[in-house]
């Protein structure tokens, strides 16, 4: 090895501790890069084969019924590659052992062999027999909450009929990898579960043999979904469509699209600000540490070493940081990913995931590093290296220093020498000083990016469960009712007050944009159901026109004042015109609401619900809800605690891992940035401080000098973290927005307060750390050695 | 290169050099003419901020001058470029500092390798320390090594690449007359067997005596030459 190696090597030991502290920072950086972007990766891969292994359709339409016939006219339509039809309806089932009633969606399987499309991945017991009109399948997130097994029976209520079947399989869909009650925000796996049954049983159950209420497609390679959708609508509009829908608007596959894009957000700024500050750290250290070996980097020249050579033997130091830090970053990156990737499982069920650590990820993390630590080296081994040597023998000119800013605008008397020099010394270096405070800022930005994402959505949560919606049950029925249904369910003992509500599937429309949503009619003067606007106040429901919330209406172009029309998705597919005349702001769904009386006569119905909302009284709600249950007319009852119980574990379990990692790489960048600048300020100074100490000085006074700096510069930082954590929050959230739902902006002062103290903590520790250095200053050493 | 005793080796003519160091403009050398020959043990004698220094980092190519002209063998130094002038140092000349400027962080044996690494017909670092009495020194680190010790191995750093001139800044300023004799013994023996030209910069009179001519300079000129009819021996020395 050539001497100026072993150099490097020594260096970098003799460095060690700086070394760390900077190959961490860039090792988190690598690791958010690996971590987050193996699992998007894998995630995406995952979803892609599953859904063209599993044949996931392109295309969907539902209708009331339709004969088998007209799906020969769609498969002839021109960009349809092949259909398929069945069946599908909603369903109760009791699972013996659990109280509750749970909703189920039922989907007919083919009574020979496999379907088409949207196949089935069977993960326990075996398919359906042929023509069993007793077996069904059921999802697998359903049978792991409720630990079925194949044997195991269900009873389920379909279309008012009640029979008992048995579970002969658990199977995964491309269609249910995100298995979603449509207008929850998470899942509810022991309340929402997916069935499969054969084709003649359920169209015995439905009466339905020989027709259809659901086709779906697949796209010949290079059709226009547009064109293909508006065709299949034009060929279904008299079986009672609801319109044909493609993936973007099936939901799983939406969701699965929003969160995969979210990841992707992630992917890019978290890493960005990691190898940022580590480039930062680098730089500091670096100047430092060049600036410390000025006389060596001369000696080499004196010797005819090369400014290339003395460059890159600093280069090879630098590298071998970043390298460490790489390698470091893309283990714990592989690891936290797998971490990250499982719990992704919990929500999207891939019947399998692909993990992989894709060796481009790799290397676009080493070289990311690399380049950021010689980004950050590379100005101060250049300014070195181009330092003409003999001026760079001679002792360096004494540091040009001035009265500072705060001196001059002060009674002369009023600062202690100490307090000069800090001033002094911090506006020497105004550049550095600044680097040092954005460093620390972004700590503890990420500190309260940590807290964001789980107070955040919590308070979603609390916005859409809580104070828009006050009612304990809800009850959905299987088909229209008259209004008085819900004076008789409010009768029933326990009930203290019940409200009728009526949903409809609609079309909003406005110039060129269109959007497929729900209205929801709502009583005049109802308080179970209050939709609320930008200040948290209750909205009342207008005689006439919409209420839309204010991301719908943006979605639509409109505002107060603007016609929007309304095209009904299902009985007669009537038309409205409706003003809008009201913005209100919901973060879930894109609902949008209307007086129930305005509903009934502008579509005709007559006075008709097509569910109810109930407050009951203290310990009666297992009562009403068996109730409820046992009427054949009630599709599905629910309860909002539980439902909002629920939530709160699954953004516990989500937002809980993500939040750990934060912590840790925040405290990582506080802790290289403040050990190091004290480190820095210590090797530069170590003179001036020991000559302190042997003018009289205590430990304490040169340590109140050297840290009195940093702690100014902590101080300072930390009003500054509050605005870039609030701008990185911001920035995820607008990140976050999509149709699903839009998480606000909610910072609690705790999570400020979280952030400064973890800053302060960390600064004290790497301050003792330090302090314990000046104990060992050399006093006799400082007056010998030459300047 | 193959140079004969008495050849010139620098040829300098009217070097003036002009630097500022913080707000200060310092006269570092006002017109110096000058010739040093192939062999020659050269002491230059002078005040501190005569120069000295000055003169000799313009010699070694580690500054230029602000007017004026040195050549090395016919070759105009003044008009060569940056990576000439690291190609003349790596090739020709060797450094001996007052302060040594060893590399910390590696031995006596790595700190000569550092320099035998890069040049083109190098003696092994053990010979080098061999010729300055060092070879049992060779694994220590410069801080297991007392000053003497140090400035040895520097002198051994600067002469393993075989130099035609070895330049030394007061080379035993830091060091006491019993030691400092041993590190102009090891001079003297250097410039005996290699005939290597040597220029010693000294505050010390006494160490003149060993020289075959002394320059003396003042305020940036060089005020008086003599030549020793009689050198002494480096260990006849005292001071």
């Amino acid at each position: 090895m050539k001497a100026i190696h072993r150099k490097a090597l020594r260096d970098l030991w003799h460095m060690r501790g700086q070394a760390l502290a900077i190959a961490l920072v860039i090792a988190s950086g690598i690791a958010m890069l690996v971590m987050s972007r193996a699992t998007l990766d894998s995630l995406v891969d995952t979803r892609d084969r599953l859904y063209a292994d599993y044949r996931f359709a392109d295309l969907w339409a539902q209708v009331q019924r339709a004969p088998e016939s007209l799906a020969g006219r769609v498969a002839q339509l021109p960009g349809v590659a092949e259909v398929e039809t069945r069946l599908i309806a909603g369903a109760k089932l009791e699972v013996p052992g659990f109280g509750e009633p749970v909703e189920a969606v039922v989907q007919s399987l083919p009574d020979q062999g496999e379907p088409v499309q949207n196949r089935l991945y069977l993960r326990a017991g075996r398919a359906l027999t042929p023509h069993a009109d007793d077996e069904l399948l059921v999802s697998d997130s359903f049978a792991q909450a409720h630990r079925l097994v194949p044997g195991d029976r269900l009873r389920v209520t379909l279309r008012g009929r009640t029979q008992w079947f048995t579970v002969v399989g658990t199977a995964v869909s491309p269609e249910h990898v995100y298995q979603i009650k449509p207008g929850a925000m998470f899942p509810d796996y022991q309340r929402y579960a997916i069935v499969w049954m054969g084709r003649r049983a359920m169209a015995a159950a439905l009466d339905m043999n020989g027709a259809f209420n659901q086709i779906t497609a697949r796209l010949a390679p290079g059709a226009s979904e547009a064109d293909t959708l508006a065709a299949v609508d034009q060929v279904l509009a008299r079986a009672g469509s609801r319109g044909a829908h493609g993936r973007m608007d099936q939901l799983s596959y939406r969701f699965l699209y929003e969160e995969f894009r979210q990841l992707g957000t992630m992917t890019r700024v978290f890493p960005a600000i990691f190898l940022g500050v580590a480039a930062f750290l680098l730089n500091v250290v670096f100047t430092r540490l060049v600036g410390a070996q000025r006389d060596q980097v001369a000696i080499l020249k004196a010797f005819g070493y090369r400014t290339a050579d003395v460059v890159l033997h600093y280069a090879l130091i630098v590298s071998l940081i970043g390298l460490a830090g790489s390698a470091l970053g893309v283990a714990a990156g592989a690891w936290l990913g797998t971490q990250l990737a499982q719990m992704y499982q919990l929500y999207f069920r891939f019947p399998f995931l692909h993990y992989q650590i894709g060796a481009s990820v790799v290397a676009i993390g080493v070289a990311v590093s690399l380049l950021a630590a010689l980004a950050g080296a590379g100005r101060a081994v250049l300014a070195a290296a181009a330092e003409p040597v003999a001026s760079a023998m001679r002792p360096p000119a004494p540091a040009r220093f001035r009265r500072a800013l705060l001196e001059r605008l002060l009674p002369r008397r009023s600062l202690t020498q100490p307090l000069r020099i800090i001033l002094r010394q911090i506006e020497r270096q105004p550049l550095r000083a600044a680097l040092t405070v954005t460093g620390l800022a972004f700590a503890g930005a990420i500190m309260m990016m940590a807290r964001f994402q789980d107070s955040s959505i919590n308070h979603m949560v609390e916005l859409a469960y809580r104070l828009s919606q006050q009612h304990d049950l809800s009850a959905t029925f299987t088909e229209l009712r008259p209004a008085r249904a819900a004076h008789e369910l409010g009768a029933l003992p326990g009930v203290r007050k019940v409200e009728g509500i009526r949903q409809v599937p609609v079309r909003l429309r406005h110039e060129n944009h269109s959007l497929k949503t729900a209205i929801e009619g709502l009583r005049p003067g109802g308080v179970l159901r209050r939709p609320i606007n930008d200040r948290r106040q209750p909205v009342d429901i207008p005689a006439d026109g919409l209420v839309l919330n204010d991301y719908l209406a943006r979605r639509l172009g409109v505002t107060v004042g603007d016609t929007v029309w309304v095209e009904v998705l299902e009985g007669r597919r009537a038309w409205a015109q409706l003003p809008v005349a009201h913005l209100v702001r919901d973060h879930v769904g894109l609902a949008a609401y209307v007086n129930l009386d305005a509903l009934n006569r502008a579509l005709g119905d007559g006075d008709v619900i097509s569910g109810v909302l109930l407050t009951v009284e203290d310990g009666q709600e297992a009562a009403v809800f068996h109730e409820l249950d046992r009427r054949p007319g009630v599709l599905g009852a629910g309860s909002r605690l539980a439902s909002v119980e629920a939530l709160y574990r699954s953004i516990a379990q989500m937002t809980g891992l993500f939040m750990w990692i934060s912590i840790l790489m925040g405290g990582i960048i506080n802790f290289g940035v403040v050990y190091n600048s004290a480190r820095i300020a210590l090797a530069e100074r170590g003179r001036e401080l020991a000559s302190l100490r042997v003018l009289g000085f205590t430990e304490g006074e040169v340590a109140t000098i050297l840290l009195g700096e940093l702690a100014v510069l902590v101080a300072l930082s930390i009003p500054l973290s509050f605005a870039v954590g609030y701008g990185l929050s911001w920035y995820l959230a607008s990140n976050l927005q999509s149709d699903l739902y839009r998480v606000p902006v909610h910072i609690p002062a705790s999570a400020y307060a979280f952030a400064a103290l973890t800053t302060v903590v960390s600064a004290v520790l790497s301050g003792l750390a330090v302090r314990e250095r000046i104990h060992h200053l050399d006093l006799i050493g400082v007056l010998k050695t030459r300047e | 290169m193959v140079i004969t005793q008495g050849e010139a080796v620098f040829r300098a003519e009217g070097l003036t050099k002009v630097y500022r160091l913080g707000d200060v403009e310092v006269h570092a050398l006002r017109g110096i003419d000058l010739m040093l020959y192939a062999g020659e043990f050269v002491v230059l004698l002078g005040p501190s901020g005569s120069g000295k220094s000055t003169l000799l980092n313009i010699l070694g190519g580690l500054d230029v001058p602000s007017a004026g002209h040195v050549w090395y063998h016919g070759e105009d130094l003044t008009a060569a470029g940056d990576a000439q002038l690291t190609q003349f140092r790596r090739d020709h000349v060797g450094f001996v500092f007052q302060f040594y400027n060893l590399i910390p962080s590696l031995t006596a044996r790595e700190n000569v390798a550092i320099v035998t690494d890069i040049a083109p017909h190098p003696m092994p670092p053990e010979d080098a320390l061999g010729l300055v009495g060092l070879r049992e020194r060779l694994d220590h680190f410069p801080a297991q090594l007392s000053g003497g010790e140090q400035q040895r191995v520097a002198i051994a750093r600067a002469i393993a690449k075989r130099p035609v001139v070895l330049l030394c800044d007061e080379p035993t300023g830091a060091l006491d007359s019993a030691t400092g004799t041993h590190v102009l013994q090891a001079l003297e023996q250097v410039n005996a067997t290699l005939g290597t030209t040597t220029v010693v910069i000294t505050h010390n009179v006494d160490i003149a005596r060993m020289a075959h001519r002394v320059l003396t300079m003042a305020d940036g000129r060089i005020v008086r030459e003599a030549v020793n009819a009689e050198r002494l021996a480096a260990k006849e020395l005292r001071w």
